[in-house]
């Protein structure tokens, strides 16, 4: 997080603007739905019935994969009429570096039985892939999903980890020193780099 | 929480803002209890180290769960078979386990300024369980978590003290937390166990019972300590129970929605009327529960300082 006092020693530069950004999250949040679109149609020959579209929850990472989780889910409403359940996760304390990055700790809201459910796990940045790898570990503290996918809008590369997202809204090369920052709540929609100087 | 503080000796090195910070982070510590894999592995690789001088059921034990639910590595020395009754003094027995490298060292001890002591010579996070008839912060923060459950603002809440207030840490910690958060503080007890200064501008001694309860948002019974020969400034325990007992007449003078604190063991009967504990009406267990999430975070945020 950026806040805001540290702005006058970062240099900000526009990479998106809100119809670039808007482009971006509508291709991103297809993909998603299409892949469970052929899931369900997939479990609904086996079975005879659309249970797969039940057994898909939505989980956002805390802070910025929350809002992206949130539009997901609306779109499976709209376009399927199957509300699906969500929650939201805060790996702060699974982090392998716990104390490095000073903040307070956020609620990790999941409200709802995990086991055997087919879990899309949602993110706004995926860069070394560690924070993925805590929220996978805290999700097992919940139970065991039948499988978890990976969907992050933007993957600015720099993987330490051996973690591939499953859908990817835009891949921007940032080296170490690059931030990328996501803003999709406001009224323009936009994606930054920030650059330490 | 200020840059550096890797103890918490007493509630005095707190600012408000701190508190707050504490209180903030154990609400959501509380939550990893009602979890069914009650453990995260946010401490993992640190050991903290209990030492109990005193007696102790509910902050030794609470100690001991937190650091077990962080994954911190937990030793307790047991007092009685260590080399203390060989009559090695506190400085050694600390230098001595200091060698063996912990993070932390959680300390209960019947000599006032002990865990002061110790912070001085470790460079372990030292945090106070309760030390002789000084403070006992941790309970402090547990209280203020369990009366912010349920009232939202501290600020000009009545709240009374009594008991044995000179010679509990607990009364102690609760009055410099209480006051510095903008509650009214009435004190009362029997005279010989009032303290004999005046802390602040909202810590007033209460001439009666009737007064000291009365539209009381929360009352704080304290114990009768029998260990610290509190029998000696009071005629005996059945004239205690009959002027200083919190009974179901005198609760009824409390504000609607009163709660009612103790920071336990209970002598019943003699602090509080039986029927009162029986029928539910204090938050005795609910302090336990948060004791638990208070403690998490106070290893989780004193510890990271350090590593810091």
């Amino acid at each position: 997080m950026v806040s805001s006092g540290d702005f006058k020693k970062l240099d900000k530069i526009l990479l998106f603007d809100n119809l670039a950004t808007n482009n971006i999250l509508n291709d991103f949040i297809d993909s998603v739905l299409k892949a469970i679109e052929t899931q369900v149609r997939r479990s609904s020959k086996q079975q005879g019935s659309t249970s797969g579209f039940n057994n898909t929850i939505i989980i956002g990472i805390k802070e910025g994969g929350v809002p992206l989780a949130d539009l997901i889910r609306q779109s499976i409403k709209s376009r399927f009429k199957i509300d699906c359940e969500i929650g939201y996760i805060d790996m702060t304390l699974y982090r392998d570096d716990p104390f490095s990055i000073k903040k307070p700790i956020k609620s990790t809201e999941l409200p709802f039985n995990i086991e055997n459910k087919d879990v899309i796990l949602v993110d706004d940045v995926i860069s070394s892939g560690r924070t993925v790898r805590a929220a996978i570990d805290e999700i097992f503290d919940f139970g065991r999903p039948k499988s978890i996918r990976l969907a992050v809008f933007i993957d600015k590369g720099g993987r330490e980890l051996p973690i591939c997202p499953n859908f990817i809204g835009k891949k921007i090369k940032a080296g170490k020193d690059g931030m990328i920052h996501v803003d999709i709540l406001s009224k323009e929609k936009r994606v930054d780099k920030i650059i330490k100087k | 929480m200020g840059e550096g503080k890797k103890d918490l000796i007493s509630i005095n090195d707190l600012t408000k803002s701190d508190i707050y910070y504490f209180i903030e982070t154990a609400k959501e510590f509380k939550k990893i209890s009602l979890k069914d894999i009650k453990k995260v592995p946010t401490l993992r690789g640190k050991t903290v180290v209990n030492l109990f001088y005193e007696p102790s059921t509910r902050t030794r034990s609470s100690f001991e769960i937190a650091q077990k639910r962080l994954s911190a590595d937990s030793l307790n020395i047991s007092i009685p078979q260590s080399s203390v009754t060989k009559g090695e003094s506190l400085k050694d027995t600390i230098l001595n386990l200091e060698s063996m490298k912990p993070d932390a060292f959680v300390i209960r001890h019947h000599e006032s300024g002990a865990p002061y002591f110790i912070s001085k010579i470790t460079k372990a996070s030292t945090i106070n369980a309760g030390d002789g008839i000084n403070e006992h912060p941790t309970q402090c923060l547990l209280d203020i978590m369990t009366i912010m459950e349920e009232k939202k603002d501290i600020a000009s809440l009545k709240v009374a003290i009594i008991g044995d207030i000179y010679h509990s840490r607990v009364a102690r910690s609760d009055i410099y937390g209480l006051s510095k958060l903008g509650a009214e503080i009435y004190l009362y007890g029997p005279y010989s166990l009032l303290p004999q200064f005046q802390y602040s501008q909202n810590v007033k001694i209460a001439s009666s019972m009737e007064e000291a309860v009365k539209n009381a948002d929360v009352i704080i019974m304290l114990r009768i300590q029998k260990e610290r020969a509190s029998y000696y400034f009071i005629p005996s325990i059945e004239e205690y129970r009959n002027f200083f007992k919190l009974t179901q007449n005198l609760l009824s003078l409390a504000s609607k929605d009163v709660m009612v604190l103790h920071p336990g063991p209970v002598n019943r009967d003699v602090e509080i009327a039986g029927s009162i504990i029986n029928e539910n009406k204090t938050h005795i267990l609910k302090q336990v529960e948060n004791g638990v999430a208070v403690r998490m975070a106070c290893l989780y945020i004193l510890l990271g300082v350090q590593k810091n």
